[in-house]
């Protein structure tokens, strides 16, 4: 297990080095950018960068600064557009919005679609399993950006239940919107994707092995049949993590939630480098960190991976 | 959403199978397909959405960058949809024709879509065959970037590309193509890898062809099935990506638009009563991503009928 | 009364191009302490007999006729009834080892819930129950192997654990589907071994499903062989060996290699068996034997006693095979 581990530690560690590289040369190639000739930004926030770069040092040595740095120091430096704010505070403003109701939509669509997908399969072909089915077909051509729309249209403009946006420090009238938008599209997928291996893994040999022990079926179900069953599952944990976050991108802009997702919409708009860099960045080391769990996860449950 | 790797595992190994057998997978699986009412329906509403933005134009009363100033700021009143006055969606907020303006974002979406997904697929192909045939080293570090690539959150690098090279559509179609043929290259090279065992394969080394070309003449030719059901998959997602990207106003610019962005531009006038704004769009979107997706699984399930 | 009384068993699928039936009016008995072999080719329908007799029939199967365990029915009993039965009473050896143990489970935990629901012993006295009975299968080192997963035992040892497993109960019936055919030759020959030491020792009756009828003689009392869902011949053993009564069961003696016979030819039955999907009107080994006339793909005439105990179907006299 342990080599397991350092094995997937190695590919982590250059993943990120190569990611935090191309941020860096895309932003100093950018045409405008605070790194070219023109130099179109603010005495100030030139001073800053200057500072923390050393704009007239060669490029591998201003790399090699902004990959120091981030990594030891986890500074992704002062922002291009606002004089007295650096990314990290930034940073720290946005993403515990961005925490809060990703993690509900994740955990939320991961429980209603692996609840949905387990019974949708015992109950093969019962309305159930159709109900499932339909849903989770239907869902998959209302991505984020169409939920959070039509959930508005309903409940604010033609019920009044609930604000149309904001934030409010995260009151629960605030999330429910954000937190379907963000959920529906990923928790009919996992639905749909739980539904197919547990039919698959009810019709493998070792469960006939369990039934002809005597089990009683809710054991055979619960002991035999929901682990393997999860396996494809758990795959799929890792890109629906990274498109949650993408998907935030959406949520903060729709709804006003204030979460690192405006934060990078509006400094793209403004071409506030740094700030956008900051956000891919950690974006970046996030999801490498959570794929490493998924795959000790998947390990976890299957032993003949671990070697 | 995403496309079910495990059920494109081993098709282009049971196609070959089944050529070898004397029956021909194409011909077969025309006969399968015909039958399967959800991709038969998904193809002809794709047929006719092609035809809406081929033809659309010709039946559109106005240009879709004519801006009617009486209506402009008063949609709500005056631009409903209405045979009378020829704009049969209604106008937009500016007044322009909606119907003109959906036949335009129709052309752009299925464009982005189908050149993304070919940019994708090509790439993907010649690396994933290319890294499969060649094998041993040059395979494993092939693989190690793909996998390294793999982990990078694509659609913010997609959009700091666009910010730094200007957010025309050609950067786009490069950046939305390039960034997604990495799923693509492992299948190709996990088939690729069982193809070359084959005798056929075999036979053709034996014989002294380069190794370029048994890829492009025998290798290729033998993943079409997978390509095709991939790539009308990949589709889709391509659409999705860039109405993503134009719904947060990172995409397309005007004057050109996309369902993406129509839809976004619906959305933020809906409490205005202009709900027909939002609503043409999204059913085009709607209805396209649908049949994209019974026509692909239609053809995953024709070329390989045992994995259901 | 026999321990087990099948009488007119009927195994059918439903399936996208209508209903196949896998097996037709099988009947059977086993008394206790017996040993029963049912022999045919891969596809004959005899697994499906054996599941069907446990309830264990995929979604889409269903069987009719009578099962009459100890003089009840249990054939489509609820689940319930059968859950008592199924491992306390008869037991079921599968084909794959590999795939019909669970490969996430240690052995310890998967032996172990065997006697914890059937005899409501505790987690650590069903390991310990568990390790005595991989001994007796002849495990080396039970108690430390017993933590493994089952990729870590080799074929011919986890076949032995499957073989441990379904005794944990000490059932009446064992009923082994194919036990050694995914195994090598020599590993076949120590586990059938194995097989006749515990069924003395624990004293149980034995359904061998085989396709092989070299392993058949010398250890059943009793061959049914099956084909195409069929029964062609069905009595003792011995007069079946060597005075077999239907064209199929002579191919399939004939296909067995007799090395103390200096005849070293292979023989085998040319063609295949049937596609179940499209199942004859008449005698299903029609097209392969040597012997049918016209009269043989219209109807097969039914089984019927041609000698004590000795049941045959077949349109032709036994004199007439010559």
């Amino acid at each position: 297990m342990l080599n397991y581990i350092i094995k997937r530690l190695a590919i982590a560690v250059p993943t990120l080095l190569v990611l935090i590289i191309i941020s860096f040369l895309l932003m100093h190639a950018a045409p405008g950018g605070p790194f070219t000739s023109e130099r179109a930004v603010p005495p100030e926030v030139l001073a800053n960068l200057e500072a923390k770069y050393g704009l007239n040092e060669p490029l591998y040595k201003q790399i090699a600064t902004y990959v120091y740095n981030v990594v030891f120091h986890f500074d992704f430096g002062p922002s291009f557009v606002y004089k007295d704010r650096t990314v990290n505070e930034i940073i720290a403003q946005g993403f515990p919005i961005t925490l809060k109701y990703g993690a509900i939509a994740f955990v939320l669509a991961v429980l209603i679609g692996v609840t949905l997908g387990v019974f949708a399969a015992i109950y093969h072909n019962s309305w159930l399993d159709y109900l499932a089915v339909g849903v989770s077909i239907g869902a998959q051509v209302l991505p984020n950006f169409v939920m959070a729309p039509i959930l508005v249209l309903i409940f604010t403009l033609w019920l009044g239940w609930l604000p149309g946006g904001g934030w409010q420090g995260g009151q629960w009238q605030f999330l429910v919107m954000p937190v379907i938008a963000l959920a529906t599209s990923y928790m009919a997928s996992i639905a749909r994707i739980t539904r197919s291996s547990m039919l698959e893994v009810l019709n493998s040999n070792h469960i006939r092995t369990a039934t002809a022990k005597g089990l009683p079926t809710h054991t055979v179900i619960l002991r035999h049949a929901l682990k393997p069953a999860m396996l494809p599952v758990i795959s799929y944990l890792g890109p629906t993590f990274v498109s949650m976050i993408t998907g935030s991108v959406v949520i903060d802009m729709y709804f006003s939630t204030g979460g690192i997702g405006l934060w990078f919409v509006n400094s793209a708009l403004n071409r506030d480098y740094s700030v956008m860099m900051g956000i891919t960045i950690l974006i970046g080391v996030l999801t490498i960190s959570f794929n490493l769990l998924v795959d000790l996860l998947y390990a976890w449950i299957d032993p003949r991976i671990r070697y | 959403m995403r496309i079910e790797h495990e059920k494109l595992d081993g098709l282009a190994d049971r196609m070959v199978e089944a050529e070898v057998k004397g029956r021909s997978p194409w011909a077969d699986a025309r006969k399968r397909f015909a039958h399967n009412k959800a991709a038969m329906a998904g193809l002809i509403v794709l047929i006719l959405v092609g035809c809406f933005a081929a033809f659309g134009n010709l039946i559109a009363q106005y240009p879709n960058d004519f801006t009617d100033f009486t209506i402009m700021g008063r949609a709500a009143e005056l631009g409903q949809p209405s045979f009378a006055n020829g704009h049969y969606f209604g106008t937009d907020d500016s007044g322009r024709d909606l119907f003109a303006r959906v036949v335009q974002g129709t052309q752009i979406s299925l464009m982005v879509g189908v050149v993304g997904a070919a940019i994708a697929v090509i790439v993907g192909t010649l690396y994933g065959a290319t890294a499969g045939y060649v094998g041993g080293r040059v395979d494993n570090i092939m693989m190690r970037i793909v996998d390294i690539l793999m982990a990078i959150p694509y659609m913010f690098v997609l959009i700091l590309l666009l910010v730094i090279f200007g957010r025309s559509i050609g950067m786009l179609f490069v950046g939305i193509g390039l960034l997604s043929w990495l799923d693509m290259s492992r299948i190709v090279r996990g088939q690729t890898l069982s193809l070359k065992n084959k005798e056929f394969i075999e036979a053709a080394q034996a014989t002294g062809v380069s190794s370029f070309r048994i890829i492009l003449r025998h290798i290729v030719p033998n993943l079409l099935g997978v390509v095709a059901v991939y790539a009308t998959l990949l589709v889709p997602l391509m659409i999705l990506t860039e109405s993503f990207i134009s719904f947060l106003g990172l995409g397309v610019q005007n004057p050109n638009t996309s369902w993406g962005k129509l839809i976004a531009e619906g959305a933020s006038t809906m409490q205005y009563g202009t709900l027909w704004q939002l609503a043409f769009p999204l059913f085009f979107f709607v209805i396209t991503l649908f049949a994209f997706f019974f026509v692909g699984d239609g053809l995953r399930d024709a070329l390989d009928p045992k994995d259901r | 009364m026999a321990l087990l009384d099948v009488q007119g068993l009927s195994v059918s699928f439903r399936t996208n191009d209508g209903i196949v039936n896998a097996v037709n009016d099988v009947s059977l008995s086993v008394e206790a302490g017996h040993t029963l072999a049912i022999v045919g080719e891969s596809g004959s329908g005899k697994s499906q007999m054996a599941f069907a007799m446990l309830g264990l029939l995929a979604r889409n199967g269903y069987a009719t006729g009578s099962v009459r365990f100890d003089g009840a029915e249990i054939l489509n009993a609820p689940p319930k009834v059968m859950n008592t039965i199924r491992a306390a009473q008869i037991a079921m050896v599968f084909q794959d080892p590999m795939t019909s143990l669970n490969p996430y489970m240690r052995v310890s935990d998967q032996m172990a819930e065997v006697l914890v629901h059937h005899k409501g012993l505790s987690h650590a006295d069903a390991v310990q129950e568990a390790v005595r009975m991989l001994d007796a299968v002849k495990i080396p080192e039970a108690k430390a192997r017993i933590r493994y997963h089952p990729h870590e035992f080799s074929g011919g040892m986890r076949q032995r654990v499957m073989i441990a497993m379904s005794l944990l109960c000490k059932p009446k019936l064992l009923i082994a589907d194919e036990p050694t055919t995914a195994l090598d030759v020599t590993v076949q020959a120590q586990i059938m071994s194995l097989f006749g030491d515990l069924q003395k020792e624990f004293g149980m009756a034995v359904i061998l499903i085989t396709h092989d009828l070299g392993v058949v003689a010398g250890f059943c009392e009793e061959v049914l062989v099956l084909y195409g869902g069929q029964v062609m011949e069905q009595g003792p053993t011995d007069p079946i060996f060597y005075d077999p009564s239907h064209p199929y069961t002579r191919g399939l003696l004939k296909a067995i290699p007799r090395v103390d016979q200096g005849d070293l030819e292979l023989k085998t039955i040319p063609g295949s068996p049937p596609n179940m999907m499209m199942a004859p009107k008449g005698c299903p080994f029609e097209p392969r034997c040597d012997f049918s006339g016209e009269d043989c793909t219209q109807a097969l005439s039914p089984l019927t006693e041609f000698a004590p105990g000795r049941l045959r179907a077949c349109n032709r006299m036994v004199e007439e095979l010559a």
